[in-house]
C-alpha cells in the first residue's frame, strides 16, 4: 500500500539549519548535511531544505550545501528557496537535488512550472503555497516568504500550479506554522480534494496525533515536520510507530 | 567501467552517487562506444516515453542492442524499466527495445497520478537482482505509466491494480521504482547489479 510520507524539513540560512516560529525569530539548529543524515537513519522519508537566505553571497554557500548534503542521502532530496530560473534549478539539480520547490517565482511568472517540468519532468516540481486564512474563510496565496499577499486564491493557485505541470503541492499554513498547535486541515483538505497530484502539509506540527489528523482528515498525502524533530521534541521512530498504530500506512520499519 | 546512459531525462547524477557510494566504477555517456565497452548498462530516466527516441538518434539504442546480446548485464530504472517493454500508450509511435512483451500504460483514474512515494514490493519470483530484499519492503516510486504483470515479472507492487515492480530476465533487469532513492534496500539492490558477472 501507498505510505504518508514524512518528510523532513531543514530551513537553512548561510550553511546552518535555522527555524523560526511564524517566519521569526531564528534558532540554530546544526549542520544541513548532518541533521539529513541522521533524519534519514531516523526513518524520514524524504528531505527538503529550504534556503531563506536574503543575500546572493549567502545564496552562493546553498549549492555547497546541496551538494554535501546529498553525498551520502539515498532517499529523495527537495531543494527549495531562491530558484528563480530554469538555470537556478538546473544548477540544483546538478548539485544533487532531486526536486525543486518554486514558489514566488511561480506566482509572479507561473510559466516557469512548465518550463522546470518539461526539462526535469513534473515529478521534479514542487510548486511551494504559503496560504494565510482571510477573514472571509478564503485562503490567499503569500509572496516572498510570507511576506507579501497576492490577492491569489491559494485553492485556485494550486489547480493552475497542476495544469501548468507542478509534480506536487507542498501547502504551508502561515497561520499555524511553528505553532505546534496542528495542522491546518481544512486548508490541506480544501486543496487536496481539488488536485490530483500529492499534496505535502506543512505548518503547525506539534505532536503524532496532529500527523494523524492531517492524513486522514486533511487528506494529506505526506506532511511535513521541522522544529518537531530538530529539537528532540519527537523521534521520527515514535511518530511512525504512533502513526502505524493508528492505523495509517508508514513506511515502518523501513 | 559502468555506463549510465544519458538518454536527458531524468537524474544520471543520483545514479551515480549510489554506485559512488557503492565503490563502483561509473561513467555518465551518451557515447556509443563507451556504451559498448562497459562491462554494465544502466538506462536511469524518468519523465516521457517519447525523451527514448534520443536513444534511437544517438546511435544508442543500436549499442545496446549490442551490448545485450553480447551478455552485458543491463539495469533499466523507471522510463528504462519502460522502454525495456514493447512499447507505451504514453507515445504510441515510438518503440521500446521488445525484451519483454507488453505495453506501458497509464494509471486508471481512480487512482491520484502520478505515483508518488514508498511502497511495498510483493515478491513473485526467484531473483538475482532482488537477493536478500525481503518481501514486503519499500521502495520509493514516481511514475504515471506502468506495465502489467508478466512472465518475467519478480516482484508487483500495489497501486490502482497489481502491475510489475521489478522485471528480470537472465541479465536483463528492470525496476520500476528508483534503487537510488529507495535508502538501505535500493543500495542493496544496486550492490546486487554491480556484483553480478554476466
Amino acid at each position: 500500500m501507498l505510505t504518508k510520507r514524512i518528510i523532513a524539513c531543514l530551513d537553512v540560512d548561510g550553511g546552518r539549519v535555522v527555524k523560526g516560529v511564524q517566519f521569526l525569530n531564528l534558532r540554530d539548529a546544526g549542520d544541513p548535511a548532518e541533521l539529513a543524515a541522521a533524519h534519514s537513519r531516523a526513518g524520514a522519508d524524504e528531505i527538503v531544505l529550504l534556503d531563506i537566505s536574503a543575500t546572493s553571497e549567502k545564496r552562493k554557500t546553498l549549492l555547497d550545501t546541496v551538494r554535501r548534503t546529498a553525498r551520502e542521502l539515498f532517499i529523495p532530496f527537495t531543494v527549495g528557496g531562491g530558484v528563480r530560473s530554469l538555470d537556478d534549478a538546473s544548477a540544483v539539480f546538478d548539485a544533487g537535488a532531486d526536486k525543486v520547490s518554486i514558489n514566488s517565482a511561480a506566482l509572479s511568472e507561473p510559466s516557469l512550472i512548465s518550463c522546470i517540468a518539461e526539462r526535469f519532468g513534473s515529478q521534479a516540481v514542487i510548486v511551494a503555497i504559503d496560504a494565510k486564512r482571510n477573514t472571509d474563510g478564503s485562503y490567499e496565496a503569500y509572496a516572498r516568504g510570507g511576506r507579501t499577499p497576492t490577492g491569489r486564491d491559494a485553492v485556485g493557485w494550486a489547480r493552475e500550479a497542476e495544469g501548468r505541470g507542478a509534480g506536487e503541492i507542498l501547502l504551508t499554513s502561515m497561520d499555524r506554522d511553528g505553532t505546534g498547535k496542528g495542522f491546518d486541515c481544512e486548508l490541506t483538505c480544501a486543496i487536496s480534494d481539488v488536485v490530483r497530484i500529492p499534496v505535502i502539509a506543512s505548518g503547525g506540527a506539534g505532536s503524532a496525533k496532529h500527523f494523524a489528523e492531517v492524513f486522514q482528515q486533511g487528506h494529506a498525502d505526506a506532511a511535513l515536520a521541522a522544529s518537531i524533530l530538530h529539537y528532540g521534541m519527537t523521534e521520527l521512530a515514535d511518530l511512525k510507530r504512533e502513526l502505524a498504530a493508528a492505523g495509517i500506512p508508514v513506511r515502518w520499519p523501513c | 567501467m559502468i555506463a549510465i546512459v544519458d538518454c536527458g531525462a531524468g537524474n544520471l547524477t543520483s545514479v551515480r552517487k549510489a554506485l559512488d557510494w557503492l565503490g563502483q566504477r561509473a561513467l555518465i555517456t551518451s557515447d556509443p562506444q563507451q556504451v559498448a565497452n562497459a562491462s554494465k548498462v544502466i538506462v536511469p530516466g524518468v519523465g516521457h516515453f517519447a525523451a527514448t527516441k534520443t536513444l534511437e538518434s544517438k546511435g544508442l539504442k543500436h549499442a545496446i542492442e549490442g551490448a545485450i546480446s553480447g551478455g552485458t548485464p543491463f539495469l533499466g530504472i523507471c522510463l528504462g524499466m519502460q522502454w525495456m517493454f514493447a512499447s507505451s500508450t504514453e507515445a504510441p509511435d515510438v518503440s521500446g527495445l521488445g525484451i519483454f512483451a507488453g505495453e506501458c500504460e497509464h494509471f486508471p483514474a481512480e487512482v491520484k497520478s502520478p505515483h508518488v512515494g514508498w511502497n511495498q514490493l510483493h515478491l513473485a519470483n526467484v531473483s538475482r537482482l532482488l537477493r536478500d530484499i525481503p518481501d514486503q519492503s519499500f521502495v520509493y516510486f514516481t511514475h504515471s505509466y506502468r506495465v502489467p504483470k508478466i512472465k518475467g515479472t519478480v516482484a508487483t507492487c500495489d497501486y490502482g491494480g497489481t502491475f510489475s515492480a521489478a522485471v528480470e530476465r537472465e541479465h536483463l533487469f528492470g525496476v520500476q521504482f528508483h534503487p537510488e532513492k529507495s535508502g538501505a534496500v535500493g543500495l542493496r539492490l544496486l550492490r546486487n547489479f554491480c556484483e553480478m558477472t554476466c
